[in-house]
């Protein structure tokens, strides 16, 4: 019989994500899609862009917390460690301050995770929120800021803030991207 | 909505309990080790040299196209700005190349007498040189500290200390060298101080970035600010890092004991920048060592 029948989305563009007879997702993608994309966001200072002031959001950081928060338990709890490793890289903070501050971070979204585990977008975004404040504070503090420079990450934490849902975005867009089935099974 | 994917209690199996405390152990381990790092670098800024500038060699073909990509979109801007602005500017610049001429012919007069001065006293200066030009290919955007990385390296004889010029000022200078890339202190960080002076009367001063693009100038003096709005920043020369009497900023708000001055420089804005020697290596050498990044 037709086979139309069978694979409703055999005309047109295969969907994300869902199963389709002989394929499977490929595990290489599955696994290592959301660790490229943490990295390709500690890559910003790599932007044909030369800043006056912190004017980027940390998009490695924000990248981790919202995987984190949408897919619990994807990345292990000390994924901190060598995402933050390839941060310190690139970023001109003090070799492990991002070691330190993801760690912790990834320690404190696991902790969340069990008290809360039922929660809204608005209340992932607020708490996206708040731990990149004091992610973006603690990371000043420790790259030795004077009072002057600590004025100077307002603008980015507003739109760090604002930046977050987009990021939301991204990530479940890879989240399906990384499930298509193009394995043959 | 999120729900769990119900991993936290692993239920009985012995197995699946370690592992869960394992991963626990190696993230207050991760904690643990960034907190070293931390300390480590903090006591020696030159600790990780190394593997920042492999990884910024490493990624440095990205940032090259990308700084043709800026160079090409800011002046597409600018051309666009131009048609809006272009009769009023074409009167002031008129004007300004006018006196300019004027100046140039009394600039030239003062080159010979100064040439003959030298030969009196003299005085051998060697010219200033560049080493080589290069871009810049990328900058800390995302931390208080500003570095930008330049697209030369230990290859094309770049090396410590050395100083980084735009065409309209002083940038900053060579911090680390990788094999491809190097690491620059851009004027504008925290921990960069330049000895300046008034270009007018010589005021000494220094000139400390803000980390927001903007520079405080202390007064080596204490007593009235003799500094005024417009007044032009230049090199001293002093420390010997920098060259003497090279651009750097103009003062745009006055302090009680100094002043806040712009860049005359946009490192953002230029396609390429030029690499000088150190003005004095050995005086030099002793005044880097004591920046940590």
């Amino acid at each position: 019989m037709p086979s139309s029948l069978a694979n409703p989305n055999s005309g047109g563009l295969p969907r994300f994500g869902q199963p389709r007879i002989n394929r499977a997702p490929s595990k290489i993608l599955a696994i290592s899609a959301p660790w490229l994309l943490v990295m390709l966001g500690s890559l910003s200072p790599l932007w044909p862009i030369i800043a006056s002031g912190p004017v980027i959001p940390p998009l490695g950081f924000l990248l981790l917390v919202i995987w984190q928060q949408l897919r619990p338990g994807l990345f292990p709890v000390w994924a901190g460690l060598p995402l933050g490793l390839f941060d310190d890289l690139f970023s001109g903070q003090p070799f492990g301050s991002a070691v330190m501050l993801w760690s912790a971070s990834m320690i404190l979204l696991d902790l969340f995770e069990a008290r809360f585990p039922w929660r809204s977008v608005v209340f992932n975004w607020l708490v996206a929120s708040c731990l990149t404040l004091v992610y973006l504070v603690c990371a000043a503090w420790l790259a030795g800021a004077n009072h002057t420079a600590f004025a100077v990450i307002w603008p980015q934490v507003l739109l760090s803030i604002l930046v977050c849902p987009i990021l939301a975005q991204l990530v479940s867009m890879t989240d399906r991207f990384r499930l298509i089935p193009i394995r043959k099974r | 909505m999120v729900s769990t994917p119900g991993n936290r209690r692993p239920g009985h199996s012995r197995r699946a309990q370690y592992n869960t405390f394992f991963n626990y152990l190696l993230a207050v381990g991760g904690l643990g080790i960034g907190a070293v790092l931390l300390l480590v670098s903090l006591d020696n800024g030159a600790a990780f040299a190394g593997a920042r500038s492999a990884a910024n060699s490493a990624t440095a073909p990205v940032g090259v196209a990308g700084a043709e990509a800026r160079h090409e979109s800011t002046s597409w801007f600018a051309t666009l700005a131009g048609y809006f602005t272009r009769g009023s500017r074409v009167a002031s610049l008129e004007r300004e190349v006018a006196e300019a001429r004027v100046r140039l012919a009394e600039q030239a007069a003062l080159r010979h007498e100064n040439e003959r001065l030298k030969a009196l006293l003299q005085l051998s200066e060697s010219e200033s040189k560049p080493v080589a030009y290069g871009r810049l290919i990328g900058s800390t955007s995302s931390s208080t500290r500003r570095f930008a990385t330049l697209s030369l390296g230990a290859t094309k004889g770049i090396t410590v200390g050395m100083t980084i010029r735009a065409p309209l000022g002083l940038v900053g200078r060579v911090l680390e060298v990788g094999h491809n890339t190097s690491r620059v202190l851009l004027i504008t960080d925290t921990e960069s101080t330049v000895p300046v002076r008034r270009a007018s009367d010589g005021v000494q001063a220094y000139a400390t970035g803000q980390g927001d693009g903007t520079l405080r100038i202390r007064l080596a003096a204490t007593g009235i600010n003799p500094l005024r709005k417009g007044d032009a920043i230049v090199t001293s020369g002093s420390g010997g890092l920098y060259r003497p009497n090279e651009a750097v900023a103009v003062v745009v708000s006055l302090l009680p004991d100094g002043a806040i001055a712009r860049p005359l420089s946009d490192p953002g804005m230029t396609e390429y920048v030029a690499i000088e020697r150190a003005f004095d290596e050995v005086a030099a050498k002793a005044s880097t060592e004591v920046v940590a990044p």
